[in-house]
């Protein structure tokens, strides 16, 4: 797995969050209220929706699409519902957001 | 033997009472009293205050009394010497009256504080009815009034005054007001109910003089501030009158010395009331007093079984209407005790039962204060609440065993029995509304019946009574909250917001006892509408709260494409716009065009990075945001009314084009639809609309709380107006109605359903000032919801929306 710097946490509104393009698909990075990140898969487990779009509340989204609510923390859809999205290792460093990506090497060749 | 009585007060008028009754005949009895009038009700003296009541009606003993009872009442007579030797009495008119027994009950004074300008015309105290009648004269300026002293008689002067038109100010040296029979938490809750009704409190202040030359000017406090007064109320405390005992060489400490029968330093005197001091404690509260009364009764009746006087702490009550207050005995915290405390903020609760070794020794309560008495029960009686610890709180209804069934109660109240006050609504109404229409919800009964629909204190009552009705058909929690993060429902958040003052979304929280750090995706977009609607100016957007469509201003689709819907003014169009569409339609490969229900076109399938560009280029050709995403006003269908239809009465189009122009960018609680039908055969629809217009030759037919979606239901008919600027008008404050009192994603047909469509039509057509004040708020609002999103998001707002925040290839990704 290889660090790679995406920006300034102070790039994404507090309670909000940005995507970024890679090569294993879109990612959703989210900052919260009290500055805590988290990246996931930008793909609602319900129907594909873009969890980068939704409302972040606690360390959770509410999907645009249906209102399912997934933890950030763990990628899993709270509530009734049943399902999860991969979840991508963030750090931060200087107030810079690193994400760790596993691309396999004969890829990346 | 002839029984004389210094005082004319409640206490001794109480022992003769008991006197007359027990030894009648045994005394001639003669009364000095230095008021020139018969004994009244000196509590009832701030009702007589405020104008609740008048002096007639305080009067316990009318002249009549003294007469039937053979009693001499010498009235405006003061008593200036007793003769001890002589066994005299002498008024200060000259009377010497002889006694064989006296009785002293000269009450108290008021303390005057020892500043300078307390003498000055102006100042008042507050202990008789001569002191009542001057602060009403005094009142008729309307002007300001200072009360020194937050205690029970400060505030009682303070209520009573300022419901006489004056503007009062409240001078309280401790930091809360009644400390001493109130703990902070409870004199909070005092300060903030008194201050609601218009009186300012200043606690921890100092009086150091009262200005003025000749006549009160204002006071003036210690840290140098002048509080401006024409009428001054000294309320700072009383002080037992005992000066004339003491110069009859009788034992005299704060108070009259007596023993537990009442009897002074000799043995043919007696004192009571407000003068006596028992066992080191003086009185100033009614109920020691009659029991004083009781006392001397008895052993001037030489009665055997006399007993002698017990000191029990007496429950304090505020008479304030609208302050519901109770104190009892000792409520200081300390080791060996423990408290039980019950609060309520929405309500303004607070309940606080002080134990020590399992028995009640304190009570305070504030805002509900009907288990008062069974607490001075319980105290009273030592009982040992060990097994009701509990539910002590709670009160008496909780007790016993299982908890009462607070239903019992309500089913067993009479047909004829008032439930709601506000609306004089009995109980027979409620449960035949109930039981002929069917109804089910709290709403509807509110709807059909007004109970409840008020003040909205009897809602519980009526729930029960709905409960008792229906049985199980009927599910008390009838008050939805607004989501998991609260208890309260979306009325009582909208009121809240208001009342508290609040103006962001982290102080509803705050203050309303929100059970998340932040929030939800649904009561966040709900509190940020509300706060834009009370607050307009003030209150800045929580751009993180909107659901996504109002945050890039376009429809999300099922791809997470978005759809765009430039505005068509009243489905208006032309040439050159069609042009621009088609240009951009070609430019961004937008894949579907399709023309909507509200007459103009939506543009499927386009990519949320090419949104600022695509807005861009329509932009050029004139178009703004169509709001087809928003909750607020969507658009104004209409027909070509008198430019082109043969049947036309009015300029339909002209009117559409009118309202759209005037009230687009207004955010409101569920989207507003709205149309204009230019002749009762109404092709734009207009009446399963948001709003709807029907032209008709003398004038304009308003509808509204129709329905085309997943309920069906055609509109309400509010009124007709003659002119398109009231048609306007009435449009307009209707919105701002709605826009006021709905739930967040609340369409108008529920709304004017649950307020009534009668209530609607009351405020907007038949109370012009309301319907005024509507139409101003919504133009005021509109200063600030004017602005195109679209043209502000091509300037740069919020570029972040619309592009990845990083795009990592193949290569960085693999270092």
């Amino acid at each position: 797995m290889s660090w790679v710097s995406i920006g300034s946490i102070t790039d994404i509104p507090r309670r909000g969050a940005r995507c970024v393009e890679t090569p294993i698909g879109k990612i959703a990075v989210f900052r919260t209220a009290e500055d805590r990140v988290f990246a996931i898969e930008d793909h609602c487990p319900h129907k594909g929706g873009p969890l980068s779009q939704g409302i972040v509340h606690g360390t959770a989204v509410t999907c645009p699409l249906h209102n399912w609510v997934i933890s950030l923390e763990t990628g899993k859809a709270l509530g009734a519902d049943e399902g999860s999205v991969r979840t991508i290792p963030i750090k931060v460093e200087a107030g810079m957001l690193f994400i760790g990506l596993v691309v396999t090497a004969d890829r990346a060749a | 033997m002839k029984l004389v009585i210094i005082g004319n007060g409640m206490a001794p008028g109480r022992m003769l009472e008991h006197l007359l009754e027990s030894a009648p005949g045994r005394y001639n009895v003669t009364i000095f009293n230095a008021e020139p009038r018969v004994n009244y009700d000196r509590i009832m003296l701030s009702p007589v205050l405020s104008g609740e009541k008048n002096y007639e009606q305080i009067i316990i003993h009318g002249d009549g009394w003294y007469i039937k009872n053979g009693i001499t009442l010498y009235k405006g007579h003061r008593i200036v010497a007793i003769d001890r030797e002589a066994k005299t009495v002498t008024s200060d008119h000259g009377v010497v009256e002889p006694y064989d027994k006296l009785v002293i009950a000269t009450g108290s004074v008021p303390f005057i504080l020892p500043v300078p300008g307390n003498t000055l015309a102006g100042v008042l105290s507050y202990r008789d009815l001569d002191d009542v009648n001057a602060m009403l004269l005094a009142a008729q300026s309307r002007a300001k009034a200072v009360v020194i002293g937050g205690g029970l008689l400060g505030l009682e002067a303070a209520a009573g005054l300022e419901a006489q038109g004056m503007d009062v100010t409240v001078l309280h040296l401790m930091p809360t007001l009644m400390e001493r029979q109130l703990d902070p938490a409870a004199g909070y809750l005092l300060q903030r109910a008194i201050e609601d009704r218009g009186i300012k409190v200043i606690c921890k202040a100092n009086t150091k003089a009262i200005v003025g030359d000749k006549k009160v000017e204002g006071v003036e406090l210690a840290d140098g501030r002048i509080i401006p007064a024409t009428l001054v109320v000294m309320a700072a405390g009383i002080k037992p009158n005992a000066g004339l005992a003491k110069d009859a060489g009788l034992a005299t400490n704060r108070g009259i010395v007596v023993d537990g029968g009442m009897q002074t330093s000799d043995p043919d005197i007696y004192a009571l009331g407000e003068c006596a001091e028992v066992g080191g404690h003086v009185y100033g509260l009614v109920a020691p007093l009659y029991e004083m009364a009781r006392v001397a009764a008895a052993h001037l009746a030489d009665e055997a079984s006399a007993a002698a006087f017990v000191h029990s702490d007496t429950p304090t009550k505020l008479k304030v209407t609208g302050i519901e207050l109770f104190s009892l005995g000792d409520f200081a915290d300390g080791e060996d005790r423990h408290e039980i405390v019950l609060r309520d903020a929405s309500a303004g609760i607070y309940k606080r039962v002080v134990l020590k070794d399992n028995r009640i020794i304190g009570t305070v309560l504030y805002g509900e204060t009907a288990d008062g008495a069974w607490f001075n029960d319980l105290k009273k009686k030592q009982v040992d609440i060990t097994d009701m610890r509990d539910t002590l709180i709670f009160g008496q209804a909780y007790q016993g065993g299982a908890p009462l069934d607070p239903m019992a109660a309500v089913a067993a109240l009479p047909d004829d029995a008032e439930i709601c006050g506000c609306n004089g609504v009995c109980k027979g109404k409620i449960v035949g509304a109930i039981q002929a229409k069917s109804l089910t919800s709290l709403d509807d009964v509110r709807a059909h019946t007004k109970a409840s629909a008020s003040c909205g204190s009897c809602t519980g009552l009526v729930e029960q009574l709905m409960s008792v009705t229906l049985g199980d058909a009927y599910n008390p929690a009838a008050v939805q909250p607004m989501c998991g993060c609260t208890t309260l429902g979306h009325d009582d958040v909208r009121r809240l917001i208001k009342a508290k003052g609040l103006k962001n979304i982290y102080a509803v929280m705050q203050e309303l006892e929100w059970t998340t750090s932040c929030g939800c995706a649904k009561c966040r977009p709900a509190l940020n509408y509300y706060l834009v609607c009370d607050w307009p100016g003030e209150y800045a957007d929580d751009y993180q709260s909107r659901f996504i469509n109002e945050r890039v201003h376009a429809n999300i689709q099922k791809n997470g494409t978005y759809s765009v819907v430039p505005r068509m003014w009243g489905g208006v169009t032309s040439a050159k716009e069609l042009r621009a569409i088609a240009d951009v339609v070609d430019k961004f490969n937008i894949p579907t065009v399709k023309v909507t229900g509200g007459q103009r076109i939506d543009m499927l399938g386009i990519r949320k990075e090419d949104l600022p560009a695509v807005w861009a280029d329509l932009g050029k050709a004139g178009f703004v945001s169509g709001h087809a995403y928003a909750k607020g006003l969507r658009t104004v269908k209409t027909c070509v009314g008198t430019d082109w239809c043969r049947f036309g009465t009015q300029d339909s189009t002209g009117l559409g084009i009118r309202i759209e122009k005037f009230m687009w960018g207004s955010w409101t609680p569920a989207k507003v639809k709205m149309a204009v039908s230019g002749c009762p055969r109404n092709c734009a629809e207009a009446t399963c609309k948001d709003v709807g217009v029907i032209c008709v030759d003398s004038g304009y037919e308003i509808h509204f709380a129709g329905a085309a979606g997943l309920d069906i239901k055609g509109t309400e008919v509010l009124g007709l107006v003659k002119t398109e600027d009231e048609a306007l008008e009435v449009i307009v404050a209707l919105v701002q109605m709605y826009r006021e009192q709905a739930r967040y994603l609340e369409r108008i047909y529920k709304w004017a359903k649950r307020v009534t469509i009668d209530e609607v039509r009351h405020q907007i057509l038949d109370d012009l000032e309301k319907r005024n004040g509507y139409y101003e708020r919504f133009v005021y609002s509109q200063k600030f919801a004017q602005v195109d999103p679209w043209s502000e998001r091509v300037s740069g707002l919020h570029k972040h929306e619309f592009k990845p925040m990083a795009t990592i290839g193949m290569a960085d990704a693999a270092e």
